[in-house]
């Protein structure tokens, strides 16, 4: 510090803080970048810029004039600091800017850090039908897949000499010395759950099972030894054919589309009378709308109530039974069931089917 | 069943203009599955007339005996034929495809030259035209218009609808049950075949003598026909129709009784009477009698199998199939007709026991007409007569056990009831004699129950249900409606269901594929596998009748079968697999080949006692969930070179199932087959083991074809507990001190069981323990290991101290160092 009083004197005078502030301003505004910017702030507003000197200066004046030198020094700093804030914030975002440019990758040059996984379609259409049959007030059955005979065939009024039990291909459980006798079977369809249902709820009963179930077809497009059934069955006071109908009418809305309805076939299984084939409307078939085969059903033989325990001049009931794959070919065109059931990861994670 | 329209139409008046479809439609809504429609009429395209022989010219310079014809077809000058059959003369009617023909197999006919010769056309045998398989020459036919089209002559004119038949409708493995069916539904009349004969009475002296000697017989009765041609060749029309039916001619004998079984679905069976010694037996079989069937099967009998026999033993397997010594052959000039009614049970299991399902048993074992069977044999005693010459002999043998149809009482409200259509008294009864019933309104209970007694064609109807069924299918199932049943309140998927989904729902959103695989497997795979000998997982299912005989036992677990679909997918060019599957394994129950097979009645509910007795013998099959990893887990690309998958990936797949499931998965050191034994992850739930996961061993994946490394993991979700009501976790407000602690301890000990002795010292304060670091060092000392964790404590009630903080971790460090030696590196 140097300087002498008249010049610090000279600093507070109103046309040298003008100039002060502009010769500020234009430093600060001429700043390209936040080191020059800060460089610009000390030489504006340091301890030896003009408005940092000429603060010093207020005490060398003569008393009366201090306050109003006072007042007009803060004011041109504050111009001064105004300008710098606001180049600050310019310089500040140009730089932001900038760092995020230079951060910029290319998003499409990326490689999946995560599988992919899926479910089977096959489990996610009995899941679907399970939704179904429950929103309607049903339950779902469980049953064993190796199986008494009694439980696959007598129980559903298929005796030992019943033609039905040479038209179902069984699989046969060797017994101890592996032999036949062992009185067991791969069940050759869900209905046996029906008999496990009977036997342990008391009507009214509402139930749907789906489940896997074997017969001994080679594998080829269209069958296989192993697939998957879904049964229904109702026993209730006053249950009529009609209700059945209508059941498997609200049944294909959902799994054919809305445009679906059913078609009852005068056919034959043991364990209903009357029995019936149902084919159902495909709107959505990829050859054009038609009929097709969908599953069995009828109303529930009284001789299989009885076997059950359940009166048949008290209740009456109806049962179902549909291939799953089937549906699931129908609905989305596949032609070789192959496919579904060989296991490639490819199925299930090409064939997204909704849950 | 093949039914030709042609032939349908003698016995139903179908309408002229009737469609093919229409015809379809009928069979379908009277419940006869139309399985194929065989459109004759396409069959051969193009011209196919009926010819004259004009000339025959032999040529001989040739290799084989060639002849060059000329045959008239009705244009200006007979056609230039080259032919090589010789069963033909000048005159005859033969069938000639002109050029621009083709015949069954694309096979196109033109105008060529050939031996030297125009060949302007072709003479036709039956196989080539595809209406028999009869090649041994040319067809000559009896009859014909020169030039008309031939197709009605050979029957090329038909269709023929191939029906699949439910084993309750046996009456329509005939023609006449068909045609019954096909006139109620098409509303048309119906002219019943059994009316062509009357049915004669049994006389006092037997045609041959005969003893019945089984009650599986109901009915036997014989007639026969002397001094004819029982070999002689069908007549046209009958061979055209058994052709058409499917079968083949074989002689006048055997042609009448199969072509009197297709059209009235009564099987019959002719033997030569000169073959016959002493006396006819009808008798169940005796142990070690051996019979050679017509199949040429030499077949021991069974004390059950029924038979006819004479002096030298069993001729033929009643109601199944006849035997060789007594069969009618060329030579044969009297034959004895039997038309016999047999037990539908002794049938069935005949046949089954000899796996020998002939037209005859399969007609038997669903019901015959046993009122038809006089009738039968008068029928093809006659047409015998007709073809063959020779004359009937008057004896009539008639032994009738026929028992009374049973009546069965049907209330009259019940099809209404049970279809939920209200059919009308009249209905009810116009249906049920529609159905052949015969019905008295009994005047009891006010009329409101039919007696109704069923037609003798209908032994499958003996219930009300029957009856009911007969009532909804003849007044048409396409009058139910619709309507739904008002629901009941359900309670939902069950914890286990909703379980089950959660788990496969929650592999699959990380990554993990579905998939399912038969449940079949090898002897062999246990030892690939690595399976100790006496390892229970070895003890398994046999399927009796495996399709692939190379795997006939049922998965113990599911990894077992699950590596199929691995592979598959290996060879299929996927390296990166992360599969799972979710299904039941079979485990034979403990002792079960010592528990008494149990008869449970059909005709009341069995007690719960015998139930439990008769499941007893089932094999505990508990679900279970497995998943395979190979490959990598994380792929290479843009970030690096990737992860391969490893021992803590399989670890990992069981901790999302249990966190599905919603228990806690502690998992200790493990040693087990499949797995690698220093890369096993014992896992438990509440102390419960419940599966097992790591790295598969190098020899297991050697000899399954896996990559080296693959992970793998089993669980029984059945052995999972359903988690109970879950209390809500105490939610702390104020923040956690974080303390490093590193124990160092010997290689041995597993860091699991550091942690948990680190988290019983810590107690209560302790919030959360983590493993961030393994470390070793010679420093340390010899085969010792640094295990460092991360403490998270917190206090409900206040922000802890950090000399809190200290005082707890050397509580934790304190047991691990009581249990392990640990101690702390500083």
């Amino acid at each position: 510090m140097s300087t002498d009083n008249d010049n610090q004197a000279g600093l507070v005078q109103p046309e040298a803080l003008i100039r002060a502030v502009k010769e500020a301003s234009t430093a600060i505004e001429a700043a390209d970048g936040l080191d020059e910017l800060a460089a610009a702030k000390s030489a504006c507003l340091g301890d030896k810029a003009p408005v940092s000197l000429a603060r010093r200066a207020i005490g060398s004046l003569p008393g009366n004039e201090r306050g109003e030198a006072g007042r007009n020094v803060n004011a041109a700093r504050q111009q001064i600091t105004a300008v710098y804030e606001a180049r600050k914030a310019t310089l500040e975002a140009a730089e932001a800017r900038r760092i995020l440019r230079e951060e910029t990758v290319d998003v499409t040059a990326r490689t999946p850090r995560r599988r992919t996984g899926a479910r089977h379609p096959i489990n996610v259409q009995m899941d679907r039908i399970a939704d179904l049959f429950v929103a309607m007030g049903y339950e779902i059955g469980e049953g064993p897949e190796v199986e008494l005979e009694w439980f696959n065939f007598d129980a559903l009024n298929i005796h030992p000499d019943h033609p039905a039990r040479t038209m179902m291909d069984t699989f046969h459980i060797a017994d101890g010395d592996g032999e036949l006798g062992s009185g067991m079977v791969l069940r050759t369809h869900t209905s046996t759950v029906q008999i496990h249902t009977m036997l342990t709820k008391e009507p009214p009963i509402y139930t749907v099972a789906p489940g896997r179930v074997y017969r001994t077809d080679e594998l080829d497009a269209t069958h296989s030894p192993v697939f998957h059934q879904t049964e229904g069955l109702v026993v209730d006071k006053g249950i009529t054919m009609a209700d059945l109908k209508g059941t498997l009418d609200h049944f294909a809305k959902s799994v054919f589309g809305p445009e679906a309805k059913t078609r009852l076939r005068p056919s034959y299984f043991p364990f209903t009378e009357p029995s019936a084939e149902v084919d159902v409307w495909f709107s959505a078939h990829k050859d054009g709308a038609r009929w097709i085969e969908w599953g069995g059903c009828g109303m529930v033989n009284p001789r299989v109530l009885r076997a059950c325990g359940i009166d048949p001049d008290v209740y009456s009931g109806f049962a179902f039974g549909m291939g799953v794959e089937r549906a699931l070919m129908l609905r989305h065109g596949i032609t070789d069931l192959r496919d579904i059931i060989d296991g490639d990861v490819r199925f299930p994670a090409g064939l997204r089917v909704e849950e | 069943m093949r039914i030709p329209v042609s032939w349908l139409s003698e016995y139903a008046a179908l309408p002229e203009d009737l469609s093919t479809a229409e015809i379809d439609a009928a069979l379908v809504d009277a419940g006869l599955e139309v399985e194929a429609v065989h459109d004759l009429r396409a069959q051969v395209t193009g011209p196919l007339v009926v010819g004259r022989v004009a000339s025959v010219e032999e040529l001989t310079e040739f290799k084989k005996p060639i002849r060059h014809c000329h045959v008239d077809v009705g244009e200006d000058e007979p056609r230039s034929i080259i032919c090589g059959a010789r069963n033909f003369a000048e005159g005859d009617l033969v069938v000639v495809a002109l050029p621009g023909a083709v015949l069954p197999g694309g096979f196109a006919i033109g105008s060529r030259k050939t031996y030297g010769r125009l060949s302007d056309g072709m003479i036709c045998s039956a196989r080539e035209l595809g209406v028999s398989e009869d090649h041994e020459g040319i067809m000559v036919l009896p009859e014909g218009t020169v030039g008309a089209d031939a197709r009605p002559v050979v029957g090329l004119d038909d269709v023929v609808f191939e029906l699949a038949i439910t084993p309750d409708m046996g009456y329509c493995f005939s023609l006449r049950g068909v045609a019954r069916e096909v006139a109620h539904r098409l509303g048309v009349a119906f002219d019943d075949p059994a009316g062509k004969a009357a049915e004669p009475a049994a006389t006092e002296h037997q045609p041959y003598p005969l003893r019945v000697e089984t009650d599986g017989c109901n009915r036997f009765t014989l007639r026969e026909v002397r001094a004819v041609d029982a070999y002689a060749e069908s007549p046209e029309w009958m061979a055209r129709r058994l052709t058409q039916a499917g079968m083949r001619p074989l002689g006048l004998a055997v042609d009448v009784t199969n072509y009197l079984m297709l059209e009235l679905g009564h099987p019959l069976h002719a033997f030569d009477r000169d073959k016959l010694e002493d006396v006819l037996v009808v008798r169940r079989a005796e142990q070690g009698e051996k019979l050679t069937t017509l199949d040429g099967a030499e077949r021991a009998l069974d004390p059950e199998d029924m038979v006819i026999c004479d002096a030298t033993g069993p001729l033929s397997l009643a109601g199944v199939m006849g035997g060789q010594s007594s069969e009618v052959d060329e030579r044969t000039r009297n034959v004895l007709i039997e038309a016999a009614h047999w037990d539908q049970v002794a049938i069935a299991r005949t046949s089954r026991r000899h796996r020998l399902s002939s037209e005859a048993s399969k007609r038997y074992e669903r019901g015959v007409d046993s009122a038809l069977s006089l009738i039968a044999a008068q029928r093809a005693a006659e047409l015998l007569v007709e073809y063959g010459g020779g004359t009937l002999v008057e004896e009539v043998a008639d032994v009738d056990h026929r028992r009374p149809v049973a009546a069965i009482d049907l209330p009259v409200d019940l099809p209404a009831k049970t279809i939920g259509v209200d059919y009308d008294r009249d209905t009810v009864i116009a249906m049920l004699e529609a159905a052949g019933c015969a019905i008295e309104s009994s005047t009891v209970d006010s009329g409101t129950v039919l007696t109704v007694t069923p037609a003798t064609w209908r032994p499958d109807l003996t219930d009300p249900a029957d009856l009911v069924e007969e009532v909804a299918r003849l007044h048409g199932y396409a009058h139910i409606p619709s309507s739904i049943p008002r629901a009941i309140a359900g309670t939902g998927l069950t914890p286990q269901q909703r379980r089950r989904r959660r788990v496969a729902r929650a592999l699959a959103d990380n990554g993990f594929i579905e998939t399912y695989t038969f449940p079949f497997v090898s002897r062999e795979r246990a030892d690939e596998l690595g399976l100790d000998e006496k390892d229970p997982q070895r003890d398994a299912v046999a399927v009796l009748n495996p399709l692939d005989d190379t795997a006939p036992l049922l998965r113990t677990t599911v990894l077992a079968s699950l590596v199929g679909a691995v592979k598959t997918n290996l060879a299929r060019g996927t390296r990166d697999l992360a599969v799972f599957e979710e299904g039941l394994v079979f485990q034979p129950a403990e002792g079960w080949t010592e528990f008494d097979l149990v008869d449970l009645p059909v005709s009341r509910r069995p007690g719960d006692e015998a139930i439990s007795a008769a499941i007893r013998r089932l094999p505990v099959q508990p679900r279970h969930l497995a998943a395979i990893l190979c490959g990598t887990a994380v792929p290479a690309g843009v970030e690096g070179p990737g992860r391969q998958v490893d021992w803590a990936d399989a670890i990992e797949a069981a901790e999302i199932v249990a966190e599905a499931a919603g228990v806690e998965l502690e998992t200790a050191q493990g040693e087990t087959a499949p797995w690698h034994p220093g890369r096993c992850a014992e896992l438990r739930v509440e102390g419960e083991v419940v599966g097992h996961a790591g790295e598969l061993h190098p020899e297991v994946c050697e000899a399954l074809g896996l990559p080296r490394r693959t992970a793998a993991m089993e669980l029984d979700l059945t052995a999972i507990p359903v988690p109970d009501l879950a209390p809500a976790p105490v939610i702390s407000h104020y923040p956690a001190t974080l303390i490093d602690v590193a124990v160092v301890v010997a290689e041995a000990v597993p860091a699991g069981e550091v942690e948990a002795a680190l988290r019983e010292g810590a107690g209560e304060l302790l919030d959360g323990l983590r493993l961030f670091d393994v470390y070793r060092d010679a420093k340390l000392g010899e085969a010792r290991k640094s295990l460092a964790f991360k403490m998270e404590l917190r206090s409900v009630d206040r922000t802890l101290t950090n000399e809190e903080g200290v005082a707890i971790r050397d509580a934790a460090v304190a047991v691990a160092a009581e249990r392990f030696g640990a101690t702390i590196r500083e």
